[in-house]
């Protein structure tokens, strides 16, 4: 390596870099300026690094190393594999980006909550980095537990509202459910050898039985990190609440921790090359994955506040990654490791594209909260005119998410479904119908979500604003400054460079998958996937080029653009549209969120639980309420929290508030085991 | 023909250790509690000299004088400064009356007989007979503890649990090592300190030691 550190003592640098540069903004005390001026640009330094480092430990042989930290006779142990490089790449690639904008974004915050913003900030970014490196089981919790905390406080940062609060609390609450469960989960895995190196772990012979409940207890505890259904409930509470870029981290980052821990924990330390792993997991994944996916995609339809409307969004997403992940558990179950490795390397290429792509839309949604104070798209309009700059990067990412060539949305889905075209293989009959199903999901969701983004972007930027200038700050909003727009610019071409050039991600993702199920994809594939050409299968089967596609689509717009220079009259015709006979029309008579959704609503009606307030006839002063809830909270969260008030309700009857009752309670457990256990 | 004489010696103070646990429990007055706690204590010092001296186990002489100036001298006088300063010599209502309290106790000594007949049997001790009367002790401190309403009899309940469990180790087993039984002695000093710094808390904030003014402190 020469002068350059290794990876792994690299990566160990930068978590470390972080955490200076934590503690490093605390010292002058309330100084705002040394934050945004310094702490955010050096942490966005210490992410590029990092995305570089990792980028070099995909092709490099996994290295271990124990640190000197930890309890006594209880070491850190660190390892760094292709696997941890790959989402140590996302890590420090992603968050560069929101810390750039991050150090635009925070330029109004007072100084004595910056100072703090930025410690929790890079403590999280560094907890992050310790979970991805983490070797041991000890030093996973410990990493994984600081993350919880540390993005709990971020999320508190308006800590002074009631709703923030219990938005916080619900997430605190749901992450720590998850915590136990990957606890529990460990404990299985290590089946009381008192070694919880991930070594021993691996090398763990299960019986099936066993295998099948550490699985499960591993995908309901990160499952409840990553946001799938029904444990979803935290997401669209806390990223609302937290300010932009930290919504920007957890929802493009901190979740993606939780795909990294399920891919770990499934394929790597039960599946490892021995091929543990059973087909019926995978369906359960698929299941869950797609409820998911089209719960997720249905909901955010209908919401009106961006930020919720992004986070069921993140749901959605997270479903994608399911379904790529469920697929390549049930192909290497069937025994068909090529077209598992196809599916593996879908569900992380989707984990990465929709980092970057939902990063880059909540620092859109973030400038605009911050230049005009809004959320709610119902009272947006027309915003294209005061912020440009921001639409532009908005739009980049919203095509994105849409999966719409030649951006990096579509590779990842358009390679889920070639995965879930391989079904042919598969012997059972069943699974083998089932799982064009579930690219059906997907599809739905796709176009779903593209509907959704319409609306978003229709609503928001163009079109007018609905109220007069007087009473609305919509005409007056300025662009993003210049540092935010350098973070959205960082991720928004990294929308482009992961859907122009997928071939270098697959040929990196295939050597992750290599190194964890030794088995990658055919050499067909392998030889016809060029620059030019991205072949999942092989050339004779599918493939997709999307520079092609994009110098085409560029070159038919440029060709339309000059055809209607050259031949178009050139006379311009100002004249009112049909105006539906109404005598007048005001810029409040267009199209609301709400109404874009309602056929949404209307075809799914049973999905939603709808509480809608029509003004009657007589009514002088109309006014017209719409509220959609999670059904989820009427049938799971809401009987969970009475069943445990009721319970601790007779458990409280204990406490009496009197001394010599609790003595009596001593004394009779002392005669009660005197008695009884002598 | 000695042995004998000294373990009926011990049987004796054993049984002094027990009247004096029945009459904490019937007694009012605070101060009368302390000066029976400090003849709970010299009985016990005694009766743990007299086992040191029959069976040549030379630490339980330092457990019986440290018995002596812990549980004779120094907290008895804490417990009585205590009381001076925070006025509390006046009677002390119980939560049951005193007869059934009585009642209670004749009953836990029952049962500790009972417990205690199969495990005197396998031990080898001199003292193997006492330990039913050391178990009875600990639990009628307990009881004490239980039905009084106040927090300086409670706190000598305590107290005179521990000597009673003190007294269990040495009949049962020639008592623990000198180095658990400096430590509990410590632990005994320091928490009759700690009791006495909570009392003045306590009073400064309810203006009693009545410590059913705690009970608003639950929560609702």
């Amino acid at each position: 390596m020469g002068v350059l550190p290794s990876p792994l003592a690299g990566s160990l640098l930068v978590a470390a870099a972080w955490l200076v540069v934590a503690v490093a903004g605390l010292i002058p005390a309330g100084n705002a300026a040394f934050a945004r001026r310094f702490a955010f640009p050096l942490g966005a330094a210490a992410g590029v690094a990092l995305a570089a480092l990792g980028l070099q430990a995909v092709w490099l042989p996994a290295q271990t190393l124990t640190l000197p930290l930890g309890l006594p006779d209880l070491p850190f142990h660190v390892r760094m594999d292709p696997l941890a490089g790959f989402f140590l790449m996302l890590l420090g690639s992603v968050s560069a980006g929101i810390s750039v904008y991050a150090a635009g974004y925070f330029r109004e915050e007072p100084s004595g909550r910056l100072t703090l913003i930025s410690m929790q900030y890079h403590v999280f970014l560094a907890s992050m980095a310790f979970v991805l490196l983490a070797d041991d089981a000890y030093l996973f919790m410990v990493a994984w537990e600081t993350m919880a905390l540390s993005s709990y406080f971020l999320v508190i940062t308006d800590h002074q509202r009631p709703a923030i609060r219990s938005a916080g609390f619900l997430y605190l609450l749901i992450a720590h459910l998850g915590a136990i469960a990957i606890l529990l989960c460990f404990g299985v895995l290590h089946g009381g050898r008192g070694d919880y190196t991930f070594d021993a772990l691996r090398a763990a012979q299960l019986q099936p039985a066993w295998a099948s409940v550490a699985f499960l207890l591993a995908f309901f505890g990160f499952g409840a990190k990553a946001g799938m259904i029904p444990l979803h409930a935290w997401l669209p509470e806390a990223h609302p609440a937290a300010p932009s870029p930290v919504s920007a981290l957890m929802s493009g980052i901190m979740i993606k921790t939780a795909i990294y821990g399920m891919v770990r924990v499934t394929f790597d330390l039960i599946g490892g090359t021995s091929g543990n792993i059973r087909w019926e997991w995978g369906m359960a994944v698929l299941v869950v994955g797609a409820g998911t996916t089209l719960f997720g995609v249905l909901y955010a339809l209908v919401q009106h506040d961006l930020k919720r409307l992004l986070a069921y969004h993140s749901v959605e997403n997270i479903g994608i990654i399911l379904l790529g992940l469920g697929m390549a558990m049930v192909f290497i179950g069937f025994g068909h490791p090529a077209a598992g490795a196809l599916g593996l390397i879908a569900a992380l290429y989707h984990t990465l594209n929709h980092a970057v792509f939902k990063g880059l839309l909540f620092l859109g949604a973030g400038s605009i909260l911050h230049s005009t104070g809004m959320r709610n798209l119902n009272d947006m309009g027309g915003l294209i005119r005061g912020m440009p700059k921001t639409a532009f990067y908005f739009l980049i990412g919203a095509l994105a998410i849409s999966a719409l060539p030649p951006l990096n949305g579509f590779v990842s889905e358009w390679l889920t479904f070639q995965a879930a075209l391989q079904a042919t293989v598969l012997q059972h009959g069943v699974v083998r119908s089932l799982l064009p199903l579930f690219a059906a999901t997907l599809a739905l969701a796709g176009a779903l979500t593209a509907m959704c983004f319409v609306k978003v972007y229709g609503i928001a930027f163009l079109g007018r604003a609905r109220e007069p200038a007087h009473r609305s700050p919509l005409p007056h909003a300025g662009d993003a400054g210049p540092m935010e727009r350098y973070g959205m610019a960082w991720l928004a071409a990294g929308c482009f460079v992961l859907g122009l050039f997928p071939t270098s991600f697959l040929l990196m993702l295939n050597r992750v998958g290599v190194s964890l199920t030794g088995h990658g994809l055919s050499e067909d594939a392998l030889l016809g996937s060029g620059w030019l050409w991205l072949v999942p299968t092989a050339m004779g089967q599918a493939s997709y080029s999307p520079v092609i596609f994009f110098v085409v689509i560029v070159a038919v717009t440029l060709l339309a653009f000059l055809l209607v220079r050259r031949f178009y009259h050139g006379r311009l015709r100002f004249s009112d549209p049909w105006d539906c006979g109404y005598p007048e029309q005001t810029s409040r008579m267009q199209d609301t969120a709400d109404a874009f959704g309602q056929p949404i609503r209307h075809v799914f009606g049973p999905i939603y639980r709808t509480d809608r307030r029509l003004p009657g006839p007589e009514d002088t002063e109309p006014r017209y309420s719409l509220k959609v809830e999670d059904r989820h909270w009427y049938w799971l969260y809401l009987p969970v929290a009475r069943a445990a008030e009721i319970v601790s309700s007779k458990i409280a009857l204990l406490q009496q508030g009197r001394i010599s009752i609790y003595l009596l309670y001593s004394f009779i457990t002392l005669i009660a085991l005197l008695v009884f256990v002598r | 023909m000695a042995i004998p004489l000294l373990a009926q010696l011990v049987n004796v103070l054993a049984a002094f250790l027990l009247l004096i646990a029945f009459a904490m429990l019937s007694q009012r007055r605070v101060l009368t509690l302390i000066k029976l706690l400090a003849w709970q204590g010299a009985a016990l010092a005694t009766s743990t000299a007299i086992v040191a001296w029959s069976t040549g186990q030379t630490h339980l002489y330092y457990s019986a004088l440290i018995t002596v100036l812990l549980k004779v001298i120094l907290i008895p006088w804490v417990l009585h400064r205590l009381i001076d300063r925070l006025f509390v010599r006046w009677d002390i209502e119980t939560l049951i009356n005193i007869p059934t309290t009585m009642l209670i106790g004749i009953g836990l000594v029952i049962f500790a007989f009972a417990l205690a007949t199969p495990i005197s049997q396998m031990a080898t001790t001199l003292t193997r007979s006492t330990l039913g009367i050391a178990l009875a002790s600990v639990l009628l401190s307990f009881l004490m503890m239980i039905v009084r309403q106040k927090a300086v009899p409670q706190v000598i309940g305590f107290l005179a649990m521990e000597n009673g469990l003190f007294f269990a180790a040495t009949s049962a087993t020639y008592g623990m090592p000198l180095v658990v039984e400096l430590g509990v002695a410590l632990d005994v000093l320091v928490g009759t300190f700690i009791f006495g710094i909570f009392f003045f808390h306590i009073r400064e904030r309810f203006d009693s030691l009545d410590i059913r003014h705690m009970e608003k402190l639950k929560e609702d």
